[in-house]
C-alpha cells in the first residue's frame, strides 16, 4: 500500500531535488547556508560554547574592554557579552519561526477562504489584507506592545499579523488558479466537502511559493525583533537577545563600544544568512517569483 | 484609465478608514483604561470619572467611533494629555523633518546606486561586477537601525566628522544639512545595494533591445552606448521602485530618528509612548497610515502611466 502521503512531503517532492542541488552550487548560496547552520549549531549548542552564564550579574567586572577572560567585553552589569551573543542567538532564531509559523497559519486560512469563495467575498478579504498593509509594522508594533507591555507571545502574534497579508495574498492568487482545475472539479463531483478539497486538493499546490516567501522574510523579521528590543519594546530583560545588547551598546556607546561593535557583527552573521540562502532558494527554485536576473 | 484611477482612490479611501477603524478598536479593547493611564495609579474614583467624561468614554463605543471619525475629518486629531496641545499641531510641526529625512535618503541612495548598477552592468561577470553584488546584498542585509548605530559610532564618537544628535539649530540650513548626513546616509544603506541591483538588472534588460545593438553597430563605444540610450530607458523600473518603496522608507526613518535624537514623527510617537500620552500615538499613527496610503497611491498610478498592463491586475 502506498504511504500517505501528508503536504509537507508533498510539497517537498515539488522541489525538484536537482533544483535542490543547485542552491548548494551556488557560492551565495552555499555562504548563507553556512552560515545559516553554523548559527542554529550555535543556538543549540549554547550552554557548552558560553564560557558564562548570560545571566550572571558581576558588577566588580562591569564595562570591561575585550580581553582573554571575556572576548567580547562585559556589560553595563558585569556580563559576559559573548556568551549573552550566543545565547541570544536562541531568541534570534525561535521568534522569526514561531512568528513566520504564526504568519503563514492564518494566512492558509483566510488566503483559502478568500480565494475560494465568491469574488465579492474575495476582494473584501483582499481590501482587509491591504487595511493591515497599510499600518506602517513598526509604529503599528510598538504602540500594541507599549500598550499591552512586551512578552514573546504578543511579540509573535503582532509581527505575525503584520507579516500575514503578504502570503495570504499569494495563497488567495494560488487559489484562484488551481480551484478550476479538473482534480478539483472531480473532487466537488463524488461530493467532497469544503474543507477536504481545501485541505487536500487545494492547500498541498499552493503553498510552495509560499514556504520561498518566509525564507526571504526570516532576515526581515530578525530585524524587526532586533529592532524593537532595540527601542525596549521587544524581548524583555533579563533574557539576552541581541537587540537588547544592542541597546545597552549604544546607551554607553562613548566608553564601552565593543557591545555595538559585535552585537552588531552578530546580527548581521545572521540576516546575511538568510538574506544569502532565502534568494539563492528563490533564484533556483521558483522561477516566477525571480525578476531580478 | 480614469475608471483604474477612481477604483485605486476608492480602495485607498476604504483602506485608511478601515485602518482608521482597526487603531480605534484595538484601542479599545487594549487592556487598561486610557484615563487611568493618563491620570496614574493614585488618581481617585471620582477624578477617573471627570476625566472618562471629559473624554467621552462613558458613552457607547459607536458614539465615541463616530464622533472620532468626525473629528478626524475635521482635521481635528484631538489634545495632547499632558501640555494642552492640539495633536495636529504636534503631528504636523514633526512631519516636514521625517519627510526631509526619507527624501533625503532616496537622493543618497540614487547618486550612489544607479551609477554602481550602471557600472557593474556595463561590465557584466567581471570581477568588479561581482564584488558590486556581493556588495549589495550585504548592504540591503544590514539593518538600517544597526547602520544608523555603526555610524554614529565611527563617524561621530571615533572621527568626529558629524554631530551625533539633534536636527541642528532652527534656522541655520548648514547646521540642519550636517546633522541629515549620517542619518540620511544610515538610513539610505539598504537603498544603495537595492537601487543598484535593480539598476544593473534593468540595464541589462535594456541593452537587448534593437536600438542599441544598432548604436553599438555605429560604431559607438560601449559607454556611449549606455549614456546616451540605454540609462533612460533603465531608469523607469528604478524609480517605480523608489516610489514603491518610499513608504516603507518612512518606516525605517522612525527608528533613525530616535537613535540620533532627531524630531520628527517618530520621535514623536516614541516619545508619546513613553510618556503614555495616547491621543498623541493615536493621532500620529493615523496620519503615518495616511501618507503611507497616499504614497502607495501614488506609486500605484505612476507605475500604471509607464506600464499599463498592472491596470488589468
Amino acid at each position: 500500500m502506498k504511504k500517505k502521503e501528508n503536504i509537507f512531503n508533498k510539497t517537498l517532492e515539488s522541489f525538484n531535488d536537482s533544483n535542490f542541488k543547485k542552491i548548494f552550487k551556488d557560492p551565495l548560496g552555499l555562504m548563507g547556508f553556512l552560515l545559516i547552520l553554523s548559527l542554529i549549531l550555535v543556538a543549540i549548542f549554547a550552554p557548552i560554547i558560553a564560557p558564562y552564564s548570560p545571566s550572571d550579574i558581576d558588577i566588580s567586572n562591569r564595562l570591561n574592554s575585550p580581553s582573554s577572560n571575556h572576548w567580547f567585553g562585559t556589560d553595563n552589569l558585569g556580563r559576559d557579552v559573548f556568551s549573552r551573543l550566543v545565547y541570544g542567538s536562541r531568541i534570534a532564531l525561535t521568534v522569526p519561526i514561531l512568528t513566520i509559523s504564526f504568519g503563514i497559519i492564518l494566512a492558509i486560512i483566510l488566503g483559502l477562504i478568500a480565494g475560494y469563495s465568491s469574488e465579492r467575498v474575495g476582494n473584501s478579504f483582499l481590501i482587509l489584507f491591504d487595511i493591515i498593509k497599510s499600518f506602517p509594522a513598526l509604529l503599528f508594533a510598538m504602540t500594541i506592545i507599549a500598550l499591552t507591555g512586551s512578552n514573546l507571545f504578543v511579540l509573535i502574534i503582532i509581527i505575525g499579523i503584520t507579516r500575514f497579508p503578504a502570503y495570504a495574498r499569494l495563497i488567495r492568487a494560488q487559489t484562484l488558479r488551481v480551484k478550476g482545475k479538473e482534480y478539483v472539479i472531480a473532487a466537488k463531483a463524488i461530493g467532497a466537502s469544503v474543507f477536504k478539497i481545501m485541505y487536500k486538493h487545494i492547500l498541498p499546490n499552493v503553498i510552495g511559493p509560499i514556504f520561498i516567501q518566509a525564507a526571504m522574510d526570516i532576515p526581515v523579521v530578525i530585524t524587526f525583533v532586533a529592532a524593537l528590543s532595540f527601542l525596549g519594546l521587544g524581548v524583555p530583560p533579563p533574557t539576552p537577545s541581541w537587540g537588547t545588547i544592542i541597546k545597552t551598546g549604544y546607551s554607553f556607546i562613548r566608553i564601552a563600544p565593543w557591545m555595538v561593535i559585535f552585537g552588531g557583527l552578530v546580527l548581521i552573521w545572521a540576516t546575511l544568512g538568510f538574506t544569502l540562502f532565502g534568494e539563492a532558494l528563490r533564484d533556483n527554485l521558483d522561477p516566477r517569483l525571480n525578476r531580478q536576473r | 484609465m480614469i475608471k483604474y484611477i477612481l477604483r485605486r482612490l476608492l480602495v485607498t479611501l476604504i483602506t485608511v478608514l478601515g485602518a482608521i477603524i482597526i487603531l480605534f478598536i484595538i484601542i479599545q479593547f487594549l487592556p487598561g483604561d486610557p484615563a487611568t493611564v493618563i491620570l496614574g495609579p493614585r488618581a481617585t474614583p471620582e477624578i477617573i470619572a471627570e476625566v472618562r467624561a471629559k473624554m467621552w468614554l462613558d458613552r457607547p463605543v459607536y458614539v465615541q467611533l463616530l464622533r472620532f471619525l468626525y473629528n478626524i475629518a475635521r482635521g481635528d486629531l484631538g489634545t495632547d494629555v499632558l501640555n494642552y496641545m492640539p495633536v495636529s499641531f504636534l503631528v504636523f510641526n514633526a512631519l516636514p523633518h521625517t519627510i526631509l529625512l526619507a527624501v533625503s535618503s532616496i537622493f543618497i541612495a540614487s547618486f550612489i546606486g544607479i551609477p554602481l548598477g550602471t557600472y557593474a552592468a556595463a561590465y557584466k561577470n567581471s570581477l568588479a561586477d561581482k564584488i558590486t553584488g556581493l556588495l549589495s546584498i550585504s548592504m540591503i542585509a544590514i539593518p538600517s537601525f544597526l547602520a544608523g548605530v555603526l555610524f554614529l559610532l565611527f563617524f561621530s564618537v571615533y572621527l568626529d566628522w558629524f554631530p551625533a544628535m539633534g536636527g541642528g539649530r532652527q534656522g541655520d540650513i548648514i547646521s540642519q544639512l550636517w546633522h541629515l548626513i549620517l542619518p540620511a546616509s544610515s538610513l539610505a544603506l539598504g537603498w544603495i545595494g537595492y537601487i543598484a541591483r535593480i539598476m544593473r538588472a534593468s540595464v541589462l534588460e535594456e541593452m537587448t533591445e534593437d536600438y542599441v545593438r544598432t548604436a553599438r553597430s555605429k560604431g559607438l563605444k560601449e559607454l556611449k552606448v549606455i549614456f546616451k540610450h540605454v540609462l533612460r530607458g533603465a531608469l523607469i523600473p528604478v524609480i517605480a521602485v523608489i516610489g514603491v518603496g518610499f513608504g516603507n522608507l518612512l518606516g525605517g526613518a522612525v527608528i533613525t530618528e530616535i537613535i540620533f535624537h532627531r524630531p520628527g514623527l517618530g520621535t514623536l510617537i516614541y516619545n508619546a509612548i513613553q510618556s503614555r500620552n495616547y491621543p498623541i500615538v493615536q493621532g500620529g499613527l493615523i496620519i503615518a497610515v495616511f501618507l503611507y496610503s497616499i504614497i502607495n497611491l501614488f506609486a500605484d498610478l505612476s507605475y500604471s502611466f509607464i506600464d499599463p498592463r498592472v491596470r488589468n491586475d
